[in-house]
């Protein structure tokens, strides 16, 4: 048996002489830290939910059928006639959540560790491409059930564009080939979903992965291994990606699954918060929901219009909060990169930062509505206290990047020694 | 300070995050498992406590639906046969017991109220019911059917407390008997509200016996929704014990490769 397949290898080697060296590049001989932990779980947590997005969306579309007057009954024929049609759904809008908690998950794990940082930029700019992306595709997907939620949800978010000067009402018109959210809409957005963003996403996470590769990981210390290599070449603190981070990787992917397989067998729409109530009335022009909000995992950025008045300025605000992010690499100037030897202001930044992006995914979700008359009694101003508060933590957010810029150019982050070495592994 | 103090406070960020994420994960679990019922408005809303896995509760809430509900209200993405796989019945006895309609076993569980006509004596369509315990939760449903009262004041002479101004009137007052409503006078900014609702003329069943009657009618609807339920459940705790054991082969093999990584 070994034979047999060194003869396959050799047989390809031969003809594609150039594949092997490619294989060992990415995985046997690409020295990672060994001291990787929990946080370092998310990017290939990421691969796993983007290949059960495209192998379950590829079943859904043998059964699904665009358009206004089909999309809804399609979907309710998938969760009742065909074979095993509710678990390919339930993996698949189970794995859009998924997707958008590792991917947060990874992003905070950069701001952690700074693995943003000189040589790594053009790894966290193509991974920012990777998030707007993916809320595109999420967006997009959201929209093809055709419940009510997603026609008033698309028509909420397609209507942003109509704050753009001069353009705006046109762009709207030409994005939904309607006057409102319709046939032309469904099937356009079903064209996109299903083939332009993912050939997207595919492109840009290869991408991702090759140019990290380029450069190396980074790790919890912070500490870049190749700078103490042994006689070999090899970094003394790297270990070979395959088999050691393959066998790691697949305990994450399983204590992953079980949670995934959880939730897809008895929590399947996680009380409204994975799949929405209203969704499964049928899309209708004439009944607005009683509350119109987006999934969870959008609700952080509409938090933003909601708490601003003026849709022009919120949009723009929206927009801003997410090109900061790119932005990050250069305007954090700090040489330290991992947060156990940084400043205590990062830390603080970082912890109010993170506070402040789940309450307002708290606030975008319509929570204030319930939690504000019980802290401040049932006759409180329910829409006033929001704004308020939401213009406290648009402080905090927009201010986050202030501090970091002012915080390490101009030299007030006190940071701790940065050891030579990797500190410790798991 | 002892050895183990220091070691806790040794721990790193990263172990500590790790759990902070585990535990939030898990507070976010049990907040949606909680989440349906408390989200809906009205605050006293009873938990409807119904076992979509109990087939005989599906039976008799299948009985009342086709009895009481089925003249108006569809349930169109749900057709006979499916029923009586489901609810472990004889396609005969399906056909005998529920479809008066003169539908065949493999057609789908449509009224034959025609839609305009309803329109028009109702004011509107009475709605396919196939997704609304998941549109609304069974709870909501539970509570609706319980909470109708006699409001002379209203078109249909019905009022609901759970859905104020519904359009339906009470279709189980057979079986519940007829709820008056104790209003509470308007005072302190607080306009006038039902206090509490009354049988002041009984029904068939008793108080209890109609709790069970609207519990089986919303197991019925709650399965309607999403009959792949009964199968999900079945099937996921072999999935999941699958997965505990792959995993914790993956550990030990992990636990041998890392054994040379110092």
């Amino acid at each position: 048996m070994a034979n047999f397949l060194s003869n396959i290898a050799d047989w390809v080697n031969e003809r594609a002489p150039s594949m092997m060296p490619v294989y060992r590049k990415h995985m046997t001989e690409y020295y990672a830290p060994k001291n990787f932990n929990f946080w370092y779980y998310f990017g290939v947590l990421a691969l796993v939910v983007l290949v059960n997005q495209i192998v379950t969306g590829i079943f859904l579309t043998m059964f699904y059928k665009p358009g206004a007057a089909t999309a809804f009954d399609s979907v309710e024929y998938i969760m009742r006639d065909v074979e095993w049609g509710w678990l390919i759904r339930y993996m698949h809008s189970t794995g859009a959540s998924m997707f958008f908690l590792v991917i947060y998950l990874h992003m905070f794990r950069g701001l952690l560790y700074g693995s943003y940082k000189k040589p790594r930029e053009l790894v966290w700019l193509l991974g920012m491409l990777i998030f707007l992306a993916l809320m595109a595709e999420g967006f997009l997907g959201y929209v093809l059930p055709w419940g009510n939620m997603s026609f008033w949800g698309a028509k909420v978010i397609i209507s942003l564009f109509g704050a753009i000067p001069w353009i705006g009402d046109t762009l709207v018109q030409w994005i939904m080939g309607d006057y409102n959210p319709a046939d032309a809409t469904l099937n356009r957005f079903f064209a996109l979903h299903v083939v332009a963003l993912p050939l997207v996403l595919l492109l840009l996470v290869v991408l991702h992965i090759f140019a990290l590769h380029e450069v190396g990981s980074n790790n919890p210390d912070g500490v870049e291994i190749k700078k103490k290599k042994d006689a070999r070449g090899i970094p003394l603190d790297g270990i070979p990606f395959h088999p050691y981070y393959t066998v790691h990787d697949l305990v994450g992917i399983g204590f992953f699954l079980i949670v995934f397989a959880f939730i897809i067998f008895y929590q399947p729409t996680v009380g409204g918060w994975f799949i929405e109530n209203d969704n499964f009335i049928p899309a209708n022009n004439l009944v607005t929901p009683a509350e119109i909000k987006p999934v969870w995992y959008f609700t952080p950025f509409y938090a933003i219009l909601r708490v601003i008045p003026s849709k022009g300025l919120g949009v723009f605000a929206l927009a801003a909060s997410i090109i900061l992010l790119f932005l990050v690499p250069w305007l954090d100037r700090g040489a330290v990169k991992s947060i156990r030897y940084r400043g205590r202001g990062y830390k603080i930044a970082l912890a109010l930062f993170t506070i402040t992006f789940v309450l307002f995914g708290a606030i975008g979700a319509g929570k204030s509505s319930e939690w504000i008359p019980e802290i401040f009694g049932p006759t409180a101003d329910v829409s006033g206290i929001e704004m308020h508060f939401g213009w406290l933590l648009l402080a905090i957010y927009f201010g986050f990047f202030l501090f970091l810029w002012v915080y390490t150019h101009f030299g007030y982050e006190k940071t701790k020694p940065v050891p030579e070495r990797v500190t410790t592994h798991d | 300070m002892t050895e183990s103090t220091r070691i806790k406070i040794k721990m790193t960020m990263s172990h500590i995050a790790a759990k902070v994420v585990t535990c939030g994960f898990l507070a976010v679990a049990v907040m949606c498992a909680a989440g349906v019922a408390s989200a809906e408005e009205g605050g006293e809303m009873q938990s409807a406590q119904t076992n979509v896995s109990n087939v005989t509760s599906l039976q008799r809430g299948a009985r009342t639906y086709f009895n009481y509900c089925s003249g108006c209200h569809s349930i169109k993405y749900m057709n006979y046969a499916r029923l009586a796989t489901d609810l472990q019945l004889s396609e005969a006895e399906v056909l005998k017991s529920f479809a008066f309609t003169g539908a065949r076993i493999g057609d789908q569980i449509v009224t034959n109220m025609p839609a305009e006509g309803s329109q028009q004596w109702f004011g509107k369509t009475p709605p396919d019911l196939s997704l609304e315990a998941r549109a609304k939760s069974p709870d909501w449903i539970y509570n609706y059917l319980r909470s109708f009262y006699v409001d002379p004041t209203s078109t249909v002479g019905w009022n609901n407390t759970v859905f104020p101004n519904a359009s339906m009137p009470n279709p189980l007052w057979e079986l519940q008997g007829v709820q008056t409503a104790h209003m509470a006078p308007a005072k302190g900014g607080e306009a006038a509200h039902v206090e509490k609702l009354e049988v002041s003329s009984p029904g068939k069943q008793s108080s209890a016996e109609f709790d069970e009657t609207a519990r089986d009618l919303t197991a019925f609807l709650q399965y309607v929704g999403e009959p792949a339920a009964l199968q999900r459940e079945s099937v996921g705790v072999w999935v999941i014990l699958f997965l505990v054991v792959f995993t914790f082969l993956a550990w030990l093999l992990n636990n041998e490769y890392w054994k040379d990584v110092h």
